[in-house]
Order: structure tokens, then C-alpha cells, then sequence
């Protein structure tokens, strides 16, 4: 298929810009294959605004008269408006942009037409290899193995190709284990605290049924985990009712009778269109600039997304709290293993790994607990808080990890080696981007995209120190301990940088994050200076007492 | 000396059962003492009795007595005493020290910071109100000052020096102030020099339905002359229109446009001081939910119409500002008296129309301009002394956090931080130091205030280096100008201050301060100019002669290297939750005896692992692990070192002398 058959008119003049908190613009407008380019044509401030096709959430027209006009509602929660003069010009744009913005087929992504205009130091799709990471805990511990049983992904199609996995089990007890286990996800490591040798593992829910059916290997596999005479935790991502309903679906928890080492705790984390209504309504309540909002703390209430926030970062931390406060290792999963269970153990890992506060660290936990563990983010991602779709499998379980992750960091201010516009900025690209990396729904559609050979990877670009630099945050000094955030109502905020972005002015905000980061520079660069002034110093003293001595 | 010793009394933590701490309770004329039995800490608890805002006697449990303590500063402090006839001595000592009938009473007669005379006249000379309307530009050809009320015989809850607009006579001013409740007749709060524009502030006037004072009339017309670029003045009633209707069948009400020339009148509607205490009294309660969740905390929140009331209090303030700055017009404000709404709407406005009242020495300035000199009646607001509970209202507590909501805007346009305002805030009802004592300034010259009492603003302003804000500059482009704040419709930028309302709750605020951070680094910083500037000259004076004789500077310098480690291990502190791993080892000892709701919350004990069967039905257990960590998680911070218990141990020394 050519673009070109998608847009039948290309440019149109005397368009008029209009944005929250800008003065309208007139300039031109121009549709690509893959964009929308405003560019103004005052010759004083020439200005530019380009937009993916693909971050465009949901379009409305509206003419009066001849004179048509777009709102363009995007992914990243931004609401444009385009004043188009001709009916026809309007209708034509509208209707090329919303063929554009709802491309099928992935492969006409602008991933696979996108040419990097940097130079490539460092290849981000072989940036964080999972026999990398095996490497390091192996130094540490002897007690896991790397198997390649999935290797042509004919075990489960939404793991990885090498996983990690007690050395006590074989690959033959595996794959008995993996038909026990929702979309055969069965239990793999996702965390070893070196602190106390205790482990977070993973894992979709026991297909028990209603006749209780069970499992030795099962059992063989989690009990392997536990050292002689220790318990462990089943956290379960579901209230204990719908863990219980989800027998008659041939799903199921873990019996006590047949796992009496551990003690199963339920947490309610909410799914699918549930999470997607609440966005939606915390996003209109944002948005709504209507006179009479006495009532936006009623409004952000009803939107429950603080509630879900607090749901999440709560079951996070306790286990958390399981594996360095009572020394016990920790099984986590939900129904699929894929959304919420992957939001806890990245979260857990989080306050209790320093590692995973660098930015560096935080790309491999993207990377192993959300890319290689089969969140599906193209399902997940699809649509943002504007669609109109309402598919069940479309919810923002990615963006409140990245909220919860914004909490901790907002109550560990010098903590975390990155800042808050890290976190926005995979917000933007796990919903629209130029880089592969947020392509497909698990490793297996990856590799049949031959998405690192056709696609740039978000890490090469990030990883360039004209780009971190953006992202480092001035206040950081490595903290090695745990962090416990505060789970309480009055310690969670709402994420203005995501929710309030677009509707409130940061130019003040900005100039905060400035003047913080030139107190730090300043001090950095005395700091250098008074160091070469007293090795300058002491090299002349001792020149002096050598032409003494002499 | 002690009125009362009592032992083995827990002082229990509302977030977290294992932190509760077993001591003895001391009650002195001043303060309620608390001091841990732990031989370790020794950590104590000090409660001036001016901060207890109310006592409560629980039903008595088999541990003991519970006493419940509420503070003026947000602090609530629960005991349990063994024994009932303790806990009713105790109940009853404090009702008495809790309300006190007379000034010399107070904290402030008998706290002794060891300055001599002199010492404490300076304090008091920090702040002086004619240098401050001298700065404003005035006296000049539109304003003077005035003596009419200089026995306060005109009105006695106005200050002595009064400035007006220089055509008003003092004939006009005293036929005004008949026209006026309580005579607070139209007098300058604030004058912009830029454009002549300036803010009077009143009371109501005694219009009724129909009546008119000729003086009020010209009175108001002197003030539009004294600003010749402007044809005409605002009258601000901050007051909703309801409220200002009813008045009027009392004799009061509001200026008829009619009858004064040149004027247009606005009605902008600020709550009276009853809804605001009530309002207050909700969002405490929404404060002191244990284990509230996300919608209890959110429709607490709003339902007490708390920020609902900051906002309505910021856009009057917003208007006057720009009547002011952009549009060059003069405004008279107005409430019913005067001296709630009125001083909370002049302040606001000054403070987004000045800079100079963003600095530290300007806001204490202003605290004294238009709160304490037009004598807005502190000891009936914030209840010093006994008396009518329906006059306590928190109007002052509403201006600082306004403050506070502006501070988070602009970040980097005040000068102070948010400790500045929590310890004002803290001060106005400790009655530690004289300021904010009595109704008027004729009550406080009558008592003699000054001589027998010292100065907050001395007190604050010898600690200045605590309440800076890292991020002010004074060349920043926010710290220029008048502040332009959002107005209508975004209520999402008011939002609530933990820092005030939990303050005492250290394990909801963040974990790490940026500001100390910052504090810390600019130190350093600032050690590091001066060390760069030693090793310049050294180097200048080594290059100058081989002659090696330094031995001093390098010592100096070693010591410098001490003092810079010294620092940034201090950031580090800060940034360290050591505790959890103290808060681990303590842990499994914790005594079963305190066994109550929130111990059996505590599913993840070693104990509770054993003796479970692991009973598929214990749903109790389950849900119960949510309050777990939600009482558990926050109890971290608590132990960091508080700037409040360092403070308190410094009233300690207070004390002792």
C-alpha cells in the first residue's frame, strides 16, 4: 500500500494553529506518511510541529461556514486544534490523518521506515542480553540455570527464548510444569536479593480447576526456591473471590493442602478496562476547563486512578517487605502473569535494588520485566484516555507503573540517577515512537518483525550522552538501601508532568529544575578547581622540596 | 518544679503500634513533658500547654486510661496512663493550663532566652512599620501620616500611626469612622509607587438600607484623588453578597454606588470565620483517619471545603493585585469589621504586588503591617487566653498556607521556605514570644509587651539560615514584579500541605528533602569559594618566592578538607533510611502485651507465620495486609532526625534556665 493513496491532500495553507497557553499561529500544514508538520511562516519565529500519525488517539471535525476545523487528540494527552479554510481541504486531511493514525499493520509503522539521523555508538538491541544479566547473578549465586527450552518459543510463546530457572529442575519437568500454568508462563525468576539470598519469581495462575487438579512438578519447581525449612509468599494479584471464580474457568490458586511451605496473600490490582475507564475519566477531569470545578477533587476521586495507584505501590511493597524484612522469597502472579504481576515485581525491584535506580538499571528492568516478559504492549498501548474503542485489552498498566515509579521517586527526591521527564519520556514512546522497542506483544512477535534488524532501538538513542544528559537528575547520590515509600492517601499526588502537562503553564516549574541543576553544576565545577589548584599546589611543593634537597 | 509526675504512661504512634514508647509524663507550668524510659534515648516530647487546643478523656481499656491530645499545630498526642485517678489528675491539671485567664500566664512572661536589655530592644526594633511605608515611598504629595488616632481615640483597635490620603482632614477621618463598624475607618495598606494605585482597607459601612455619611463619601473620593491617573476606585467586599445583604438589616451592610462617585463595587465571596472552623474541623478529621483509603482522603478533602476556601481567599487576592498592577486602580477592601477577611486579602495581594514581601525580613513586615498593627484580634482567633470558642477561627493559618500554594507555583520567588512559615505558623499560638499577644496594639502597649516579652522575628532572623529557600535568587526573574498566578477554573493547583496538617507525621512526607539538599550543597559550596580563594593565594605566593613557609595555610586547609567531608557526609545522612534496619532487629521483640487492633495487623511476624494453619478462609488475615503496611510503611521516617524534635529540645534549654 502507498501513503500516498491515503492522502489526497497534502498541504494546506492559512491553517491556524491553536494550543493551550500559545497564541494561535497560522502557518502550513502537511501530511507524510507518518506525520503531521505545522510549520508557521512568520519569518521571525518559524516554528515547527511535527506529530507522529500513530500518537493521534482520536480526531473530531467541525465546520462553520466554509472554514472546517480539527481537534486533534493525542497519546500523549495533547489536544490540538487545526482551522482549516476549505470544506473539502478539511474533510480530506481529516479523513487522510484518521486512515494514517489507524494503520494495521505494523509493519507500516514509521519504526520500519524511521532512518537515525545520530550516529550509533552503542546498539540498544543488544544492550541488555539476558545471558548479560545471568553472568552477574551467577557470580553470586549457584542455585539458578539459564535454560533454552523456549528457545523457538514452542513452550510459551510469551517468554523469552532464555530464561532463568532453579538449577534443581530440568527442562523435562518444565514443560510439565509450563502446562499447569495460564498461557504455559510457568514460575521464573525475576529477582534475587543478594542482601539475603531471597527471590522474587513470576509466574501465570495454576490451571487447578474446579476439582482442585495439582501438579509435583509444580510444587517441585516453587518449593526448589526455598532454602531447608523456610516459607515463602504467593502474592496473588487478584481479590481471593475472583482468584476463586477463576476455577470454573479451569484457572485457579495455589492450594494450601499441596503447597504447605507457603502462605498465599491476596491483592486486589484492577485490569483491563477498568484501569482504561479510570484514565479516561482522570484525564477528562484534567481537561475539563469548565467554571464551575468546585467539585475536581470529587472528580479526581471518581476516576479511582490514585486508588489504583495505591493498590499497586502497596502490593509492591509488601513484597518487598517479604523478601527483606521477614526473609522469605516471593512467588507473584495474577491470572496471565502479564499486567499486574509484572507491575509488582518491577516495582518491588525498584525499593529494594539500587541498580534499578540508575537509568541504565531501569532500562534493563523495562527490558527484562516488561519487553522479554510479555507485557503486550502493542494490545496495551494501542489506544490512550481520547479512543473511543473501549477493547477490552487495551489499559494503561504501563503508564501507572510509570506513575508509581514517579511516587517513589517524588518521596526519594536523590535516589533515583533519573528524573521525572525519564519517565515521561517512555510514557510518549511505549504509546508512539520512531524506535522498535515498544513494537509487537512479546519476544516471539519481535523476532518474527525481525525488529532489530528492521527497526532502531529507543536505547541507542537514549543511551547518547547528548540525550541522558536530559534525563540525569542533579540531585541524585547513590543511595544503596531499600526504600520504603509511604503508601499513605496524603503521600500520593497526581502526576501533574503526564496529566496537567499540556494544561498548565511549567515555565515556573522549569526554572526551578534549572536553578537546581546550575547550584549543582556550580558546586561540581569548584569542586573541580579547588582539586587541580591543590594537586598544581602540591606538585609545586614538592618540586620546591626536591630543589631543596638537591 | 512539677505539678505532676506520672509513670509507666505509653505514648502511643497513630501510625504504627511497634513505635509506641513507654515513659514518664511531667506536666510543668509550661510545657507536657514526655521522656521515654528507653536508657538509650531518653527522647522527649514537649507540648507547650498554649499549643492544646483539646483534651480528651477516652473509655478506660484494660492497658489503661487513653488521653487523647489535640494541638494548635496539628500535633496529636495519645496516651494511656494505668491508673483512671492519674489520668483524671492529668485531664484536670491540663483543662486548668490549657486555658489560661490571664496574659501573664503565658509561655512568653516567663521564657528567658538570656538576651540582655538591649539585646531584646533590637529584636524588637527588626521590624519597624514607618521605615516600611517609607520604603513604600510615603509621605509624599498624596499621603501622610496621621495622628488623629494617636490615643486611640478614634479607634482603639487601630494602630496609633494611620496613614490616609493627605486631602482627607481629620474632620473627614473621625465622620468616617462613625460611619464605620467598629470606626475602622479607610486607612493605607499598600501603595505601588509605579502608578500612584494603592489598597486602603475598612470596615463595613453603617449604610443599612438607606443611610449615607457625607465624610465616608469624601473620604472614599480622597482616596481616588490620591491616585490622579485613575477616574475611579474598586470597593472590594470580601464578603459573599448574601451574607453583606444581611448585614445591612442590622444597621451595616455595603456602599451604595449611588451614592459615592466614582466607585464600582465587587463582591467577592470569602466564608465568615465560623465556616472556615468548621472547615478546618473536617479536614482534621480526614488528617486523623487511620488507614484511610484513596476516596475516604479524597471526598474528606473536598467535602470540607478547605481549598475550595484557600482559592476564594487567593482570587480576591488576585483581583486586588491586578485592579493594582495592571489596571493602575486603587482598592478599598472591606469584610464586616475588618480584621479576617480583610487583612487575609490586603496581605495576598501585597505579597503578589511586592517582592519585597517575599524576602524574609519583608514578609515578617508585612505580618506586622496588615495583621498585627490593624489589629486583627490573635488572642480571640487562635484562643491564648479562655474565652469564647466561637471566635477561634484559623484566618492566619488560611493566609500562610496561601503562602505556601504560591510558594509551590513559584518555586523560586520566595526567599524563605517551608519551615519559615510551619514555625510561624507554630509561634502565633505558642505565645512564646509577644508578638501575637492581646486583640490591638493599645492591649499590648498596656501591657507592656515590648518590655517584658522578646520577638519573634529576632528569633527567627538570628536562624535565617534554616528558612532560606536554596532556589532564591534575588536577580531571578521570579522574585521580579508582581506574580501572576492561574486563576479560575484551575482548582488542581491548590492541593493539600501534609507539611502542615500531618507535620507531625513525618512517614507521609517525602523521604529526602530537596530543599536540605540543596541547603547542603550551596554550604559547600560556599566553603569551597572561600577555600579556592586560600589556594589562589597560596598559589600566588609560591609562584612569587620558592620559599617554602606555609605550614599554617596547610593546616588551615586540612582543617577546610575536615569541614567539607563533614558536609557532604551530612547529605548523605539525609538521604540514609538507616533505621529500617533497627526497625528489622526490633522487630521479632516487640512485646505481645500491646496487643491491639494494629498487631493483629501485622500478619508478617515469624510468630504469626508458625502458629497459622494457613486457613483458606482467613480472608481477615488477607485484607489486613493492606493496613499492615500501610501503618508499617510510613513508620520509617519517624525516626529521622526532625527538625521539630531538635527544635523542641531547644525550648528545652528554654525552659531549664
Amino acid at each position: 500500500m502507498e501513503f500516498a493513496e491515503l492522502i489526497k491532500t497534502p498541504r494546506a495553507d492559512n491553517v491556524v494553529l491553536h494550543r493551550p497557553f500559545y497564541l494561535a499561529v497560522e502557518g502550513t500544514l502537511c501530511l507524510t506518511g507518518h506525520h503531521l508538520i505545522f510549520s508557521s511562516r512568520r519569518q521571525d519565529n518559524a516554528e515547527e510541529l511535527w506529530l507522529l500519525h500513530s500518537n493521534i488517539d482520536s480526531i473530531e471535525k467541525r465546520f462553520v461556514g466554509s472554514l472546517g476545523t480539527i481537534v486533534i487528540k493525542c497519546k500523549d494527552l495533547r489536544i490540538i486544534q487545526l482551522d482549516i479554510p476549505g470544506m473539502e481541504e478539511c474533510l480530506n486531511i481529516a479523513s487522510s490523518i484518521e486512515a494514517l493514525s489507524t494503520l494495521d499493520s505494523v509493519t507500516l509503522m514509521y519504526p520500519f521506515f524511521y532512518r537515525p539521523m545520530f550516529e550509533i555508538v552503542e546498539d540498544g538491541w543488544r544492550s541488555f542480553l539476558p545471558d548479560q544479566e545471568f553472568e552477574l547473578l551467577s557470580s553470586v549465586t549457584d542455585d539458578w540455570r539459564l535454560s533454552c527450552i523456549n528457545k523457538e518459543f514452542s513452550v510459551c510463546p510469551s517468554y523469552p527464548p532464555l530464561i532463568v530457572v532453579p538449577k534443581a529442575v530440568d527442562d523435562e519437568a518444565l514443560r510439565k510444569v509450563a502446562l499447569f500454568r495460564h498461557g504455559s508462563r510457568f514460575p521464573v525468576l525475576s529477582y534475587y536479593h543478594r542482601k539475603n539470598g531471597m527471590v522474587m519469581m513470576r509466574s501465570s495462575q495454576p490451571l487447578t480447576g474446579t476439582n482442585g487438579r495439582r501438579c509435583k512438578e509444580d510444587e517441585k519447581l516453587i518449593n526448589a526456591t526455598l532454602r531447608p525449612g523456610k516459607r515463602g509468599y504467593i502474592i496473588d494479584t487478584r481479590s481471593l473471590n475472583v482468584a476463586q471464580q477463576a476455577r470454573a474457568k479451569g484457572g485457579g490458586f495455589e492450594q494450601e493442602a499441596h503447597y504447605p511451605q507457603w502462605r498465599r496473600i491476596h491483592k486486589c490490582i484492577e485490569r483491563f478496562n477498568i484501569l482504561q475507564e479510570s484514565l479516561i475519566k482522570l484525564v477528562e477531569a484534567c481537561n475539563d476547563q469548565s467554571h464551575n470545578m468546585d467539585r475536581w477533587l470529587s472528580k479526581l476521586e471518581a476516576s479511582n486512578w490514585l486508588t489504583h495507584i495505591k493498590e499497586i505501590l502497596t502490593a509492591a511493597c509488601l513484597a518487598a517487605q517479604c523478601i527483606d524484612r521477614e526473609g522469605a522469597s516471593v512467588l507473584v502472579h495474577g491470572t496471565e502473569g502479564t499486567d499486574s504481576t509484572l507491575q509488582v515485581t518491577s516495582l518491588a525491584q525498584i525499593i529494594l535494588d539500587p541498580r534499578c535506580r540508575t537509568i541504565r538499571g531501569f532500562q534493563s528492568l523495562v527490558v527484562r520485566e516488561w519487553l522479554q516478559a510479555g507485557h503486550p504492549f502493542q494490545q496495551r498501548c494501542a489506544q490512550s484516555a481520547y479512543s473511543n474503542s473501549k477493547q477490552k485489552w487495551e489499559a494503561p498498566v504501563f503508564l501507572l507503573f510509570l506513575d508509581c515509579v514517579w511516587q517513589i521517586l517524588r518521596q526519594f527526591p536523590c535516589s533515583f540517577e533519573f528524573n521525572e521527564q525519564f519517565l515521561i519520556m517512555l510514557f510518549e514512546h511505549a504509546y508512539a515512537s520512531q524506535f522498535g522497542t515498544f513494537l509487537g506483544n512479546n519476544e516471539n512477535e519481535r523476532s518474527k518483525l525481525k525488529l532489530p534488524q528492521k527497526t532502531m532501538s529507543l536505547w541507542s538513542w537514549v543511551n547518547r550522552s547528548e540525550e541522558l544528559s536530559k534525563f540525569q537528575n542533579p540531585l541524585f547520590e547513590a543511595n544503596s538501601l531499600v526504600i520504603w515509600p509511604s503508601v499513605a492517601p496524603q503521600s500520593l499526588q497526581l502526576w501533574e508532568g503526564v496529566f496537567l502537562r499540556w494544561n498548565r503553564p511549567s515555565r515556573f516549574l522549569d526554572e526551578a529544575q534549572e536553578e537546581m541543576i546550575n547550584i549543582i553544576k556550580y558546586n561540581k565545577e569548584l569542586q573541580a578547581k579547588v582539586n587541580a589548584l591543590r594537586r598544581q599546589l602540591a606538585e609545586m611543593e614538592t618540586d620546591d622540596r626536591m630543589q631543596e634537597n638537591l | 518544679h512539677f505539678f505532676a509526675q506520672v509513670e509507666n504512661v505509653w505514648l502511643l504512634d497513630r501510625l504504627s503500634s511497634r513505635k509506641s514508647a513507654l515513659g514518664t509524663l511531667y506536666l510543668t507550668a509550661t510545657h507536657v513533658i514526655f521522656v521515654e524510659n528507653d536508657s538509650e534515648t531518653h527522647k522527649e516530647t514537649w507540648v507547650l500547654h498554649s499549643q492544646i487546643s483539646s483534651i480528651e478523656k477516652q473509655a478506660t481499656t484494660a492497658t489503661g486510661c487513653p488521653l487523647l491530645i489535640r494541638c494548635k499545630n496539628f500535633q496529636v498526642i495519645q496516651l494511656v496512663i494505668p491508673q483512671e485517678r492519674d489520668c483524671h489528675d492529668v485531664y484536670i491539671s491540663l483543662i486548668r493550663l490549657a486555658r489560661p485567664v490571664k496574659y501573664e500566664e503565658l509561655y512568653c512572661f516567663s521564657f528567658n532566652p538570656k538576651l540582655d536589655k538591649e539585646e531584646r530592644e533590637q529584636g524588637w526594633k527588626l521590624v519597624d512599620l514607618n521605615e516600611e511605608y517609607n520604603r513604600m515611598g510615603i509621605p509624599n504629595n498624596y499621603w501622610q501620616i496621621s495622628d488623629v488616632n494617636r490615643d486611640y481615640g478614634v479607634c482603639d483597635s487601630y494602630p496609633t500611626e494611620v496613614y490616609v490620603p493627605k486631602s482627607a482632614t481629620a474632620h473627614i477621618i473621625v465622620g468616617s469612622s462613625k460611619f464605620r463598624s467598629r470606626r475602622r475607618f479607610p486607612a493605607l495598606s499598600y501603595y505601588c509607587k509605579d502608578n500612584n494605585a494603592s489598597i486602603c482597607r475598612s470596615s463595613q459601612p453603617l449604610s443599612g438600607f438607606s443611610a449615607r455619611c457625607l465624610e465616608d463619601e469624601q473620604m472614599l473620593q480622597a482616596i481616588r484623588k490620591a491616585n490622579p491617573g485613575s477616574d475611579f476606585i474598586y470597593v472590594v467586599d470580601t464578603r459573599p453578597k448574601l451574607n453583606a445583604m444581611a448585614n445591612r438589616a442590622a444597621g451595616k451592610g455595603y456602599e451604595n454606588e449611588d451614592n459615592y462617585s466614582n466607585i464600582k463595587f465587587q463582591f467577592i465571596g470569602i466564608e465568615n470565620i465560623h465556616v472556615m472552623r468548621n472547615s478546618l474541623q473536617k479536614m482534621l478529621e480526614v488528617c486523623e483517619l487511620k488507614s484511610p483509603s484513596m476516596s475516604d482522603f479524597l471526598w474528606g478533602l473536598e467535602n470540607s471545603g478547605w481549598l475550595k476556601h484557600i482559592k476564594a481567599i487567593m482570587d480576591a487576592g488576585i483581583f486586588i493585585a491586578k485592579a493594582v498592577a495592571e489596571e493602575g486602580v486603587s482598592v478599598l477592601v472591606h469584610c464586616s469589621d475588618g480584621w479576617d477577611r480583610t487583612a487575609q486579602v490586603c496581605s495576598v495581594a501585597s505579597l503578589l504586588l511586592d517582592p519585597y514581601y517575599r524576602t524574609m525580613k519583608g514578609f515578617m513586615v508585612l505580618i506586622e503591617k496588615d495583621w498585627v498593627s490593624f489589629g486583627h484580634k490573635f488572642n480571640h482567633r487562635y484562643g491564648n487566653l479562655d474565652g469564647d470558642p466561637k471566635e477561634i477561627s484559623p484566618v492566619i493559618d488560611q493566609f500562610i498556607e496561601c503562602v505556601w500554594q504560591l510558594m509551590e507555583q513559584f518555586p523560586c520567588a520566595f526567599e524563605f521556605n517551608e519551615r519559615f512559615l510551619i514555625h510561624i505558623q507554630h509561634h502565633i499560638y505558642s505565645c512564646q514570644f509577644g508578638n501575637f499577644l492581646c486583640n490591638s496594639q493599645k492591649e499590648r502597649r498596656e501591657l507592656k509587651v515590648q518590655e517584658r516579652t522578646y520577638s519573634l522575628w529576632a528569633h527567627l532572623w538570628k536562624n535565617r539560615a534554616d528558612y532560606l529557600n536554596p532556589l532564591y535568587r534575588a536577580d531571578h526573574s521570579q522574585t521580579q514584579g508582581t506574580l501572576h498566578p492561574q486563576m479560575a477554573p484551575c482548582n488542581f493547583l491548590y492541593k493539600f500541605w501534609s507539611g502542615m496538617y500531618n507535620r507531625f507525621e513525618k512517614g507521609l512526607h517525602p523521604r529526602q528533602s530537596v530543599t536540605d539538599y540543596l541547603m547542603a550543597v550551596k554550604e559547600e559550596t560556599q566553603q569551597l569559594e572561600e577555600e579556592l580563594e586560600v589556594l589562589g593565594e597560596r598559589l600566588a605566593n609560591l609562584q612569587k618566592s620558592q620559599l617554602l613557609n606555609d605550614h599554617k595555610v596547610k593546616t588551615k586547609q586540612q582543617d577546610r578538607s575536615k569541614q567539607l567531608g563533614l558536609s557532604t557526609s551530612n547529605n548523605s545522612l539525609a538521604n540514609t533510611p538507616q533505621e529500617y534496619s533497627n526497625d528489622l532487629k526490633s522487630f521479632p521483640s516487640r512485646s505481645p502485651s500491646q496487643g491491639d487492633e494494629e498487631d493483629s495487623a501485622l500478619i508478617l511476624t515469624q510468630d504469626n507465620l508458625k502458629s497459622s494453619d494457613l486457613d483458606l478462609s482467613a480472608n481477615s488475615d488477607q485484607e489486613s495486609g493492606v493496613e499492615d503496611l500501610s501503618c508499617r510503611s510510613p513508620s520509617g521516617g519517624g525516626c529521622l532526625p526532625s527538625e521539630d524534635s531538635g527544635k523542641d529540645s531547644d525550648e528545652a534549654v528554654f525552659l531549664a534556665v
